[in-house]
């Protein structure tokens, strides 16, 4: 029984870095759809001139996209079939969730903009550009705070009673 | 040639468009999708061009009203190598694209039927059916018309030349000193506005046809729904034995030419460079990114699909050993 802990614990860790590594690759490819970085010389240090390339960040972006879908999914489901069993969303927890929903829905709907035959407006295409962009900085920000303060997704269902 | 569009062709392509371009803040503008239903595509038929350039002239003088008017002295970049783009001193420039000419005509020397002869093409923007200057633009100031013309919002741009190092033929130009970015942080962000052909948008939600076409006394261009375009350009290249170009570059574009001779022959003649567009083949820009939209459909559901088998297996395993115990005990 402790090995099979051991086990769970392990790919929990992996599944943990994976999304960290996501998030991160998302964020450097996202801020490189604006023209910066060849601007003020990052991509100017050596093996950092892709991020100067506004295609491969596009598509390094699309691709970090479906992996945090897949992963997003995969904790959401988790969360729903066997967590809230006995743990609960912390606060912070609900408002890096809900600001993440934010992030994905922008996103998708950018996807279906770019894709498929789909009328929005300008406008709706301004609001959704500044919404993902605004939405990622809080979203990095709220990161840290709880990374910084030892802010955890969830708290045991006991806690609650106590709280 | 009547300055009208036809009533078929207006009707057919053109109604969204005049909804919308005639009241720009309106949200009935529209992105357009890749298979160019709805498109107005324009026909250049390049063995009629005489190279007189009455359709530059018309559209500086139809577009005049958009031409930058830079504030001076421009503010000081940092860091320093980003350049200052002035074309401001030289609006007089013909012989390329430029933020005050937004049209301009190849020339290329070339063999037709044995004999040596000058091709004359009109260069502009192509209006892709997808194109990545309007995906890509992280502000939303380029934008797409559903009647298929892309146009740069001047009021939004903030110059960062995105639209040109994307676009496969490097249309829009800049200009420093003029925009947006002038209210924002001028020295560290944005660089001015991008400027291109608009197909003169404001006619066509009028009804009525671009400048360039009206003023052409050699009937070169047409413009239509892109379907009855594709099909009139292939009759006229099996009549003469011509050639097609933009029909397939960069997944489609609404400017179609016909030519008497291969377009690798004009491209090898024609003089290429910034504000110089070259006639080579183009891929699909767009096209890995948008392979990769299928596998986002995918992924949500991989990964649920991948939390039901772990819960499964957990329920499993928390079975089994509840049931060893009870052995055990």
């Amino acid at each position: 029984m402790k090995t099979r802990s051991n086990t769970t614990a392990r790919s929990q860790r992996k599944l943990n870095y994976a999304y960290g590594l996501i998030l991160f690759l998302l964020a450097l490819t996202g801020f490189a759809q604006m023209p910066i970085f060849k601007r003020y010389y990052i991509a100017d240090i050596p093996g950092l001139g892709w991020l100067a390339e506004f295609y491969t960040t596009h598509f390094l972006h699309y691709l970090g996209a479906a992996a945090i879908l897949a992963i997003a999914a995969y904790f959401a489901a988790e969360f729903f079939l066997v967590t809230r069993k006995y743990r609960r969303l912390s606060a912070s927890g609900g408002v890096r969730a809900a600001i993440l929903l934010g992030i994905i829905v922008s996103g998708i709907l950018l996807v279906i903009r770019n894709t498929f035959f789909v009328p929005f407006s300008p406008q709706v295409v301004i609001v959704l550009l500044l919404a993902h962009l605004g939405l990622t900085m809080a979203f990095l920000l709220v990161l840290l705070y709880c990374r910084l303060a030892g802010k955890p997704w969830t708290v045991p269902r006991h806690e609650e009673a106590q709280s | 040639m009547s300055e009208s569009i036809s009533r078929r062709s207006f009707l057919k392509g053109g109604i969204a468009a005049a909804g919308s371009a005639a009241a720009l803040a309106v949200p009935s503008v529209a992105a357009a999708g890749n298979s160019g239903d709805g498109q107005l595509a324009t026909l250049l038929d390049i063995r009629k061009c005489i190279g007189c350039g009455a359709c530059v002239e018309a559209c500086r003088e139809t577009n005049g009203h958009k031409f930058p008017e830079p504030e001076k002295p421009f503010p000081k970049m940092y860091p320093s190598r980003v350049k200052v783009e002035d074309w401001s001193d030289k609006r007089h420039v013909r012989d390329r694209l430029t933020p005050y000419n937004f049209l301009y005509i190849q020339h290329a020397e070339v063999e037709v039927n044995g004999g040596k002869e000058t091709i004359n093409i009109p260069r502009r923007c192509m209006h892709c059916v997808n194109p990545p200057c309007v995906n890509l633009c992280p502000w939303g100031a380029a934008r797409q018309y559903k009647n298929g013309i892309s146009r740069i919002d001047y009021d939004l741009c903030l110059g960062g030349s995105k639209c040109r190092n994307v676009c496969p033929w490097s249309i829009p130009q800049r200009q420093t000193g003029v925009g947006l970015y002038l209210d924002i942080m001028p020295s560290f962000a944005g660089n001015g506005v991008m400027y291109k052909c608009d197909r003169c948008y404001e006619r066509v939600a009028r009804g009525k046809k671009p400048a360039c076409i009206v003023a052409c006394p050699a009937n070169v261009q047409k413009i239509g729904p892109r379907n009855e375009i594709i099909r009139e350009a292939h009759e006229i290249a099996e009549e003469i034995g011509g050639y097609i170009y933009g029909e397939t570059e960069n997944g489609g574009t609404n400017t179609i030419y016909v030519s008497p001779v291969p377009f690798e022959d004009l491209n090898s003649a024609i003089e290429k460079g910034a504000g110089r567009p070259h006639l080579a083949p183009a891929d699909n820009a767009m096209d890995k990114a948008e392979n990769l939209t299928a596998a986002m459909l995918i992924a949500p559901f991989a990964g649920i699909a991948a939390a039901a088998v772990k819960t499964y297996s957990f329920i499993n395993k928390s079975g089994q050993a509840g049931k060893d115990k009870g052995e055990a005990s």
